[in-house]
């Protein structure tokens, strides 16, 4: 870091999050002098515009990177048309002790006199729940499932080359062709298509007035700055501002500063999860790069020096604040901004170059919490490449996360896109594949698949409420085999993925319909091309995923009641348990039956030790979900798929859950992401890994996998090489994704006792990394309780 | 594939018993008893019964379990030692948390390779393959060499970790099949070998001289216990000798760690080394000074 950077970096670590009105206000004045006015798309865009030309903007001191979402760093706009917060949320923020966001009295009077009294009953949630019919609130109530449009909008999607190519004046252009190319006559649709192509045009308009705002108060700040260099620099940012984004960037500053503004545009027009992302960041900027070494104009120290400042811009923007169930599923200021390193070019040769191994160093470096990055390891990524990463990972910041990309590959293939597009996607999110610039993948919602064998093994019903939520599929007395309590789970998982998609139909017409997205619709292909926007379909793929939880649990329960209540006698088990037995043992808690639970934990075939016994469980239940999710049709003309990825809703899920035959008792995290259930993976990283590799994750978006390692595995050249081989093997196996937490419960149970001695701290979670000491204590003990693995 | 042998262990991921990710097969029995053996459970040739402490409720399970009269006449758990023990494996199984565990099951050749094939992408993607260890591998020799044979046919990489301490004959055969020999050596003065190994070290050079003729790749492994046989002295010795050999690749030398005290306490049985620690990294440094100094290719650890 150069001093500059370390100073924004601080300043950025220790600016807590507050929330800001601001954004709310103008919105909420607009909404109230215009509604009416306009057809949706161009409302939507109108607004956008207005927040631009209206909302404070920010030029830091030392900053060369410049533009907030909020009126400064770490200030967190709302987003009232999705979600209207109340007063009591707001205090809720304020005030509770993990990811709280700072409101002051100003924010919550503009809440309760101006945005409360127009969005109650105007928000997407509020107007979604109205629509949703009972079966999918008791569900949701239960815990069945989470809803991800609830409070943030559809995004999950990447950016690609095309703005290093192209200004929002050309896109402007596309935009002209394809209005002219609209047929009144014959299309009955052509009116729509008007609007849609209008609203994109005036979006872009949008984002151009808001650079040039920053470079109009560079001006400004140049003109009363009374050290010399920095003068020259806010002339400099004054330039690039005036450019970018309307024109192509012609250099790496522009190149970035093109970037931001796309990606606060994105963030500002809607909160859509996963904020946004410059994709393969390192493959954009090399030409770039290339030719600033050769036109001397750019230097390796200053390329560095804003690849740091850039960085820094994604760490000052923490997520927004969520309340309720969306807070319990993904409970941390991470906006999971994911860059991709290293990869394949479109040719499938190798993509890794100077400017990735000068982004490690820098993610060493820095390790800030935001953005996360990951490196995608093909067949052609050389050995120097993945160990230069696993120098980094090996520090224990948990990141970056490591990803097979000639899976990611096939997975799209098998989805149908072409080669090309396929090899230019990536990961982003936690592990989310998708066509990077060209793609709406969109996540609809975490699935427990425990609750779901729990409710199964009631009949139906759900313990905790008593309340009959699925259909009536016979009591644990009634089952004579193995067979039958699975096609009995079968029909459950079933129903309750009916239930969910459902819901999800209603959703996403309601954001079709409701909330475009003109802005991003312009940056994906090919919306513009089709005149539709992002979040009715225009993208050139769509596809709708559930992200399903609990894998490794549900698969441990059904192995022990297939090894305790029926498989044949042996000479070790001398009979059978009825399965009613255990049942009740489980809805007592296990009072009484710790000798059970021990043997439970202890003495059954459990996933992630390479036993078939228990991975032909997992793998029933992977093509279960599969078979019943994946192909099926969504409502923007594309497909769901499955994911496995938790973030942090197997803590959630674990707390709505009952005892399990896995020995689990009532309340506690369930398994997270493909992981085997915390220390039930006793052979070590290879069993894991072997297990793990039997489902096909071809037939996935991406499936999440956490190891902890104990520093000493990893400490040496030899044993980093041996890691590296790990690995190779792991995906040679076809598996998708990878991430390790290289430390030991000891250290972390003193970051537990002494937290204000480890702040700084940052784990694995599960697909991101976070501050230890900012997680939740159940996750916390959840993260303890993985196995650490041992060099033997 | 009639042949069946007593295993104690197959540790997967093994890294430090030969080139990349390995799998060690541990047989059971050992001709020498260190002080300092961090494999006690692999010296008897019979199998054992071992508890782990931390886990175990004291429930009694094992106790209800076990048919023999004498266990109905205490209370509690039963110890892992008892004379009138026959190894049914009832109080084994009975037990809920594992914690009670027989070590030395009867396996045969084909449940080892199948276990231990179940790692060969990772092998294959890391230069590693299997190594059998122990306890002492020529213990079993029968086994042992159609284990090997059969580790040949599927092609992997083999190594033996041997304390040398065998007919010459087993030896060379074993080593015909192996790609690797990890061959242990202690302590110069035979005297103070006997004392802290209970066995003449004569054989052991003996056949290390004659296997160095027969074999391209040995990697010579010193197990450093200080107070024992980290004196310069012996390590001179011990390094001089070493350099008389054509065919020593490497020389591993590996700090004593204390995970064997845990492993006889288990086993019921008492640890000679509890005041011993593992050597400060000074010690470490100078013993591979002097293995450099004679000219060897020395590492720590491995």
């Amino acid at each position: 870091m150069t001093e500059r950077t370390a100073r924004l970096r601080q300043r950025s670590l220790d600016t807590p999050p507050s929330l800001s009105a601001e954004r709310a206000q103008w919105l909420t004045g607009f909404y109230q002098d215009n509604t009416g006015k306009f057809p949706v798309p161009e409302m939507r865009a109108r607004s956008f515009l207005h927040l631009c030309q209206h909302q404070t903007i920010h030029l830091g001191a030392d900053e060369l990177i410049v533009g907030e979402r909020g009126p400064a760093p770490k200030v967190v706009p709302t987003f009232p048309e999705l979600t209207c917060h109340s007063l009591e949320d707001l205090r809720i923020l304020n005030t509770r002790p993990k990811t709280g966001y700072r409101v002051d009295e100003e924010c919550l009077r503009v809440y309760a006199q101006t945005v409360i009294p127009y969005w109650s009953g105007r928000s997407m949630r509020d107007r979604m729940f109205a629509q949703l019919p009972p079966d999918w609130h008791a569900a949701y109530n239960a815990g069945i499932f989470t809803e991800f449009m609830e409070q943030r909008a559809p995004g999950h999607t990447v950016l690609d080359d095309k703005i290093y190519a192209k200004g929002l004046l050309d896109f402007k252009q596309d935009i002209a062709a394809a209005v002219a190319r609209l047929d009144f006559s014959n299309d009955a649709a052509a009116q729509r298509k008007l609007e849609t192509l209008k609203s994109f045009d005036i979006a872009c308009d949008a984002l151009i007035v808001f650079a040039g705002r920053h470079a109009a108060m560079a001006r400004e700040l140049a003109a009363v700055e009374s050290d010399a260099r920095r003068k020259a620099e806010w002339l400099h940012i004054a330039e690039v501002c005036s450019h970018v984004p309307a024109r192509a960037p012609r250099n790496f500053h522009e190149a970035l500063q093109a970037y931001w503004f796309c990606h606060l545009a994105v963030i500002t027009e809607l909160n859509g999860w996963d904020a946004f992302n410059p994709g393969h960041l390192d493959q954009h900027l090399l030409p770039f790069y290339q030719q600033g070494l050769a036109d001397g104009t750019l230097t390796r120290e200053t390329a560095r020096e804003l690849l740091e400042c850039f960085f820094i811009k994604f760490n000052n923007h923490p997520a927004p604040p969520k309340v309720g169930v969306t807070a319990a599923e993904s409970g941390t200021y991470t906006d999971f901004a994911n860059i991709n390193l290293g990869g394949l070019l479109r040719d499938g040769t190798d993509g890794a170059n100077e400017v990735s191994h000068m982004l490690l160093d820098i993610v060493d470096e820095m390790h800030l919490l935001q953005p996360s990055t990951n490196i995608q390891l093909s067949r052609q990524t050389p050995d120097g490449f993945l160990r230069h990463a696993l120098r980094v990972v090996r520090k224990g910041y948990g990141f970056p996360s490591l990803f097979n990309a000639d899976m990611v590959v096939e997975e799209q293939l098998r989805q149908g896109k072409t080669l090309e597009d396929a090899r230019a996607g990536g990961c982003s999110g936690c592990v989310e594949t998708g066509a990077f610039g060209k793609e709406a993948y969109i996540l609809t919602g975490y699935f427990n698949l425990v609750k779901v064998l729990e409710i199964t093994l009631h009949d139906g019903r759900d313990p905790r409420s008593g309340r009959q939520l699925g259909p009536h599929t016979g009591g644990p007395a009634s089952f004579t085999s193995h067979e039958a309590l699975c096609a009995a789970f079968r029909r459950q998982l079933r129903h309750f993925i009916d239930i969910k998609m459902c819901g999800s139909h209603i959703i996403e017409r309601l954001y079709a319909e409701e909330m475009p997205a003109p802005f991003l619709s312009v940056l994906i292909d090919d919306c513009i091309a089709k005149g539709l926007d992002y979040n009715a379909g225009g993208a050139r793929y769509n596809n709708t995923f559930i992200q399903m939880v609990g894998l490794g649990s549900a698969t441990d329960c059904l192995s022990a009641i297939q090894h305790l209540c029926f498989a044949p006698a042996t000479r070790t088990s001398k009979r059978h348990m009825p399965l009613q037995e255990l049942v009740t043992c489980l809805d007592n808690d296990f009072a009484d039956a710790e000798s059970l639970r021990q043997r439970l934990l202890h003495r059954m075939p459990k996933y992630g030790n390479d036993d078939a016994a228990a991975d032909t469980e997992m793998l029933a239940l992977f093509n279960a979900c599969i078979e019943d999710i994946d192909g099926r049709p969504d409502a923007r003309g594309g497909h769901y798929r499955v994911l496995m990825l938790p973030t942090t809703c197997h803590v959630y899920f674990g707390s709505v859950t009952g005892a399990m035959p896995d020995g689990r008792k009532a309340g506690l995290p369930l398994s997270e992401g493909i992981s085997p259930v915390q220390g039930a993976d006793r052979h070590g990283p290879t069993a894991v890994l072997k297990s793990a590799s039997k489902m096909d994750h071809v037939k996935t978006g991406g499936t999440l996998l956490n190891l902890k390692f104990a520093p000493a595995l990893v400490a040496t050249d030899e044993g980093l090489d041996k890691w590296l081989h790990l690995v190779r093997g792991y995906f040679s196996l076809g598996g998708h994704h990878v991430q390790f937490n290289v430390t030991t419960a000891a250290m972390l149970r003193e970051a537990q006792a002494h937290p204000d001695a480890h702040r700084g701290l940052i784990v694995r979670v599960a697909g991101y990394s976070d501050y230890f000491c900012d997680l939740s204590n159940e996750l916390q003990e959840e993260i303890i309780a993985r196995t650490e693995h041992q060099g033997h | 594939m009639s042949q069946a042998g007593l295993v104690f262990n197959i540790q997967k991921y093994s890294l430090h018993d030969g080139p990349g990710i390995r799998s060690t097969v541990f047989l059971k029995g050992c001709p020498l008893e260190c002080l300092w053996c961090h494999n006690p459970e692999g010296i008897s040739p019979q199998r054992e019964i071992v508890v782990v402490g931390a886990r175990c409720l004291a429930c009694g399970a094992c106790r209800a379990a076990c048919w023999h009269p004498a266990a109905a006449l205490g209370e509690g758990c039963l110890p892992a030692r008892m004379d009138a023990c026959t190894f049914c494996g009832a109080c084994v199984a009975a037990c809920p948390t594992a914690a009670r565990q027989m070590l030395g099951g009867s396996r045969s050749v084909a449940e080892v390779m199948a276990s231990v094939l179940q790692d060969r992408v990772f092998y294959a993607e890391s230069g590693g393959g299997v190594t059998i260890s122990g306890g002492e591998p020529l213990s079993q020799p029968r086994f042992l060499l159609a284990l090997l044979k059969a580790c040949r046919r599927e092609g992997l990489h083999t190594a033996l970790d041997t304390t040398g301490f065998g007919p010459i004959g087993q030896l060379l055969a074993a080593a015909k099949l192996s790609d690797l020999i990890l061959y242990d050596l202690k302590v110069w003065d035979d005297a103070r070998h006997r004392q802290l190994t209970g066995v003449s070290n004569a054989l052991i050079l003996d056949n290390l001289k004659r296997l160095d003729q027969a074999h391209h790749n040995i990697w010579i492994r010193l197990p450093v216990v200080p107070g024992l046989n980290a004196d310069p002295h012996n390590l001179q010795q011990l390094a001089e000798f070493v350099t008389g050999l054509r065919h020593v690749t490497r020389v591993c030398l590996l700090p004593f760690h204390r995970t064997g005290i845990d492993k006889f306490a288990r086993l019921g049985q008492p640890h000679a080394l509890d005041g011993v620690l593992p050597p400060p990294e000074e010690l470490m440094e100078m013993a591979v000074k002097i293995f450099h100094g004679a000219g060897l290719p020395a590492v720590i650890g491995g």
